[in-house]
């Protein structure tokens, strides 16, 4: 693996992108028609992706990447800066249409239902796909409404107790009722960083989703606050289906039963998370875990 | 380790060039800053020392009867005596007799010169109002002639004005003054009337209503059509070569001359809408056409200014594009759009030349009571006094330019406090 020096440590730039199709792949052990080791498919596939390639313009960002996602469980994905986890996580919502010129082929289910038929409604699917992002978002209202912001937006609670049953029981789930219930007619952007992303994650599971996506939630926060979202994660995988984009590798470890590690928009495997930090199938991505880019 | 010391010296060295130049470029700031000041203030005090005076008016007390024989009048009740009444007669019977020697015509003639016009109206509003005083004497402060007024004027500032006075004239007011029989007093008529031939009756209300109608027009129009214009561009058009035209010629709108407004409005609104022209109606029109570019571009600024991040979030709970809007995007740009908005009429209140091409500068003496009655406006009155030849009229512009700037400065400020009440700070 001494020919990854041609890479060097850190985010590709573009010319880096350029070269995925260029023909010098194969000096980093990238094949053009790279296809996936590990565990592609699994038996309780909650989402799956089949064939997808996403392009932003004529810059292609994802290739042909297959993969499953399991019912409950937390599958991280894993990746360098810029090789496309993030785009891939967002299109299983299609928080991708937002994006002027971003296009997707492919195949992408969530229990047998096209993502991208036009039948599909993107606001039901977007209910049933939650998200949580990188940066804590939190609206610029109060901690309540910002919970009770989607019961509200798609009619869940009938009355208004129905409606504060509903904020204090995601509040809880989130792990934050007791810091926040004296004061939860307060601006949400007043709270902590930890608190702030907790609360995002609370307003995601107030509609109860089948499948929350995560987008780097620990990026920006400290040591403690990542600890505890790490536990709320553990915990929320009971009962969701979470795909979690991250760049600790230490946290992949932690908190998923699958992890799939990606490289310039090519998924390079994606087997149990155990496997993958101890006993990788690639050489890409033992480079990766051992540190020697990324 | 032994290169060390030789970086330091040069560090050191560039140092001194480095806080030269910060000096330097701070002084040109602060230059700039106190050149523009000096002009503003230079500026203000100019306006502000020859605006006050209009606030003032000379007035002359006489010694007035109210005779019947005089009046023509037995009763007020009687519509047709009130008509034909001879109130003048009242003010010009008592200078007869203060001045008894002058006797010749001509001479007569220039003694009642000194009362204004607008004094037998006076005295015809005081007797209708206190019927009561038919028969009886008192001593009356009535308006001087707007000639009178400069001179007095000029008199109390020891560098008298007699161009527009007569020897004889001259003579009278000296006895007026000595007997303190001439006095400044508040000038009411400036801020309750509309403007007038005779400067000391002319006022500024009507234009002020005027362009209050002209206003409340243009920002009901162009407040709603411009912030929907703002927010379908930004949030819901394609980005393709159609919004980019649009776009580019909004902006160029934006830069179009004003006066070319005008013609767009004498050719679409009075000739084409047959519109009648001089009304607050179709000034609000030009206006509202001329602001919106204005008001498209400061509003997709304030929606562009909102975190792309609450966008997601919103988009993200599963909330439609118009939910995302309404609920999020808007609340947060409003108060950008607001400010936007109060300057672009701020602007539309100083605005004259498209007001010029559709017939709003108009001689006209009533106060407009809607949106259909021929009316003025606040710059187009200081324009029409401006280029009035009376030397009284140099003071009533001067003081309609400070109306107009304290208007301009009310709405300025309105907007930076609006903008810092309702700015989220979260």
């Amino acid at each position: 693996m001494n020919t990854s020096a041609t890479f060097g440590v850190g985010t590709p730039s573009e010319s880096d992108f350029r070269d995925t199709r260029g023909g010098d792949m194969s000096e980093i052990g990238l094949t053009k028609g790279h296809v996936t080791v590990g565990s592609v498919e699994i038996q309780a596939a909650k989402m799956t992706a089949r064939g997808v390639n996403i392009f932003y313009g004529d810059k292609q960002a994802i290739h042909d990447v297959t993969v499953d996602i399991g019912k409950n469980q937390v599958i991280a994905m894993i990746g360098p800066s810029g090789c496309g986890k993030s785009t891939f996580l967002r299109s299983l919502n299609r928080m991708n249409d937002t994006i002027d010129g971003c296009k997707i082929e492919g195949d992408i289910r969530i229990d047998g239902e096209d993502l991208y038929s036009p039948k599909l409604d993107v606001v039901e699917l977007r209910a049933r796909v939650g998200m949580v992002f990188q940066k804590p978002n939190p609206f610029p209202k109060s901690i309540y409404d910002n919970v009770a912001y989607g019961p509200k937006i798609h009619g869940l609670a009938e009355t208004r107790v129905d409606l504060d049953e509903m904020v204090e029981k995601s509040l809880r789930r989130a792990g934050l009722w007791d810091e926040v219930k004296d004061r939860l007619f307060q601006a949400g952007t007043g709270l902590s960083g930890g608190q702030q992303q907790r609360l995002c994650i609370a307003r995601a599971i107030a509609v109860s989703p089948e499948v929350i996506l995560m987008d780097e939630p620990c990026s920006a926060l400290d040591p403690i606050a990542t600890a505890r979202i790490e536990e709320l994660i553990e915990e929320l995988s009971h009962n969701f289906t979470i795909a979690i984009v991250t760049h600790n590798m230490q946290q992949a470890a932690r908190v998923s039963q699958r992890t799939a590690y990606f490289h310039l928009g090519r998924l390079i495997e994606v087997n149990p998370t155990e496997q993958v930090f101890t006993n990788p199938e690639h050489s890409l991505t033992e480079s990766y875990i051992t540190g020697r880019f990324g | 380790m032994s290169k060390e010391p030789i970086y330091l010296e040069k560090i050191q060295r560039s140092l001194v060039g480095r806080y030269r130049a910060e000096r330097v470029f701070r002084g040109c700031g602060m230059l700039a800053v106190s050149l523009g000041l000096a002009a503003v203030l230079l500026v203000f005090v100019d306006i502000f020392i020859k605006g006050t005076g209009a606030f003032s008016a000379t007035y002359i007390a006489l010694d007035v009867t109210y005779e019947k024989d005089l009046l023509g009048i037995e009763n007020f009740a009687d519509q047709r005596q009130v008509n034909s009444g001879d109130w003048e007669a009242v003010y010009k019977q008592a200078l007869r007799r203060d001045f008894p020697d002058i006797r010749k015509r001509g001479e007569r003639r220039k003694l009642y010169a000194l009362v204004s016009s607008a004094a037998g109206y006076d005295i015809k509003d005081r007797l209708l109002a206190n019927p009561g005083l038919l028969g009886s004497k008192e001593t009356l402060w009535v308006l001087a002639d707007d000639d009178i007024d400069s001179y007095y004027k000029s008199w109390l500032d020891g560098n008298a004005y007699t161009a527009r006075l007569t020897d004889g004239q001259i003579r009278v007011l000296d006895t007026l003054i000595n007997t303190e029989r001439m006095q400044l007093r508040f000038n009411a008529n400036f801020l309750t009337r509309g403007d007038s031939r005779e400067p000391e009756q002319a006022g500024i209300w009507g234009a002020v209503i005027g362009s209050f109608l002209t206003l409340m027009l243009t920002l009901v129009l162009s407040f709603p059509v411009g912030i929907a214009a703002a927010v379908y561009l930004e949030e819901f058009a394609p980005k393709n070569k159609v919004t980019d035209f649009i776009e580019v010629n909004i902006n160029n709108l934006a830069a179009v001359p004003s006066i070319i407004f005008g013609l767009l409005g004498l050719a679409i609104f009075i000739n084409l809408f047959q519109i009648p022209r001089s009304i607050p109606v179709v000034g609000g029109l030009v206006l509202a056409v001329m602001t919106l570019p204005t008001i498209i571009i400061t509003s997709r600024a304030a929606i562009k200014s909102v975190p792309p991040s609450i966008r997601e979030a919103a988009l993200g709970m599963g909330a439609s594009r118009n939910q995302t809007v309404l609920h999020h995007v808007l609340p947060l740009a409003l108060p950008g759009m607001l400010t936007g908005a109060i300057i672009g009429m701020a602007r539309a209140l100083g605005e004259t030349a498209p007001l010029l091409m559709i017939g709003m500068v108009a001689f006209i003496v009533d106060i407009p009571a809607g949106f259909t009655d021929p009316a003025t406006v606040l710059p187009v009155q200081i324009f029409l006094w401006a280029d009035s030849p009376e030397r009284a009229f140099i003071e009533k512009t001067s003081a309609a330019i400070m109306v107009l700037l304290g208007f301009l400065v009310t709405m300025n400020t309105s907007a930076v406090w609006l903008r810092k009440r309702l700015e989220r700070r979260w």
